[in-house]
């Protein structure tokens, strides 16, 4: 899937991957794609949840080499 | 979708509990909610400019995953010290954030941090202790906020 920026969570542990994605997310424009790459497994359920209550699209959620790889449209 | 509202109150100064409020607050933050955080008896000490006075103790502390030891042991003069050093060298290798970390995210996620003024006399605290940016307030002040949340929690 094509994405205009990335942001690499690898490593980080709960809160870390959410809010800064948040973060990622703030100098982006609405529509703009971004690819979130975490290995905390409680982001999987976290990044749903905060899509679902910020607005932002949840659009792709897989596991690469046991690395969660999430798409998220800005709302 | 109105904008959802979660106030804190932080009572307790030690390692492990001070991460519950300040997690919570980033991450509500984070979700666009507004937030503020009261800091009152020890929870002052997550207010001060430097957190590395901020410590867990094993004495007393059944739960914490440490070596089996007996409690005279525990009550050693440098057990809080070593107990503090290999908890924060644990957090650190398994990614968890740093307390100046999650604070400095609170705050620049406009998170409002409330001294309660009533401690701070009572402990001597002077404002320049503390981080710059935070308010001092009482009960009222508090409830005032807090009475319109949804989300209240005493930690």
């Amino acid at each position: 899937m094509n994405f205009d920026k990335e942001f690499d969570a690898s490593g980080l542990a709960c809160p870390l991957p959410i809010v800064k994605t948040k973060k990622a997310l703030n100098d982006m424009s609405s529509g703009q794609v971004l690819r979130v790459v975490s290995t905390d497994p409680g982001s999987v359920c976290d990044m749903a949840a905060f899509a679902e209550q910020t607005g932002n699209q949840l659009l792709e959620q897989s596991t690469e080499n046991k690395k969660f790889v999430f798409f998220l449209k800005k709302a | 979708m109105a904008t959802k509202k979660m106030a804190i109150i932080a009572t307790k100064g030690a390692l492990d509990m001070a991460y519950p409020p300040l997690i919570l607050a980033s991450t509500a933050a984070a979700l666009g909610w507004e937030v503020q955080i009261f800091f009152t008896f020890y929870g002052l000490q997550l207010l001060r400019k430097s957190l590395k006075g901020i410590r867990i103790s094993p004495l007393a502390n059944p739960a914490m995953p440490m070596p089996t030891m007996p409690v005279l042991l525990k009550m050693m003069p440098s057990m809080e010290a070593v107990a503090t050093k290999m908890m924060k060298a644990k957090m650190k290798k398994k990614g968890v954030a740093s307390l100046e970390e999650l604070r400095d995210l609170c705050v620049e996620a406009d998170v409002k941090f409330i001294a309660c003024q009533m401690t701070v006399d009572l402990f001597d605290f002077k404002k320049s202790d503390f981080i710059d940016g935070i308010e001092y307030g009482g009960a009222a002040t508090f409830l005032k906020f807090a009475g319109e949340t949804d989300v209240c929690l005493f930690i």
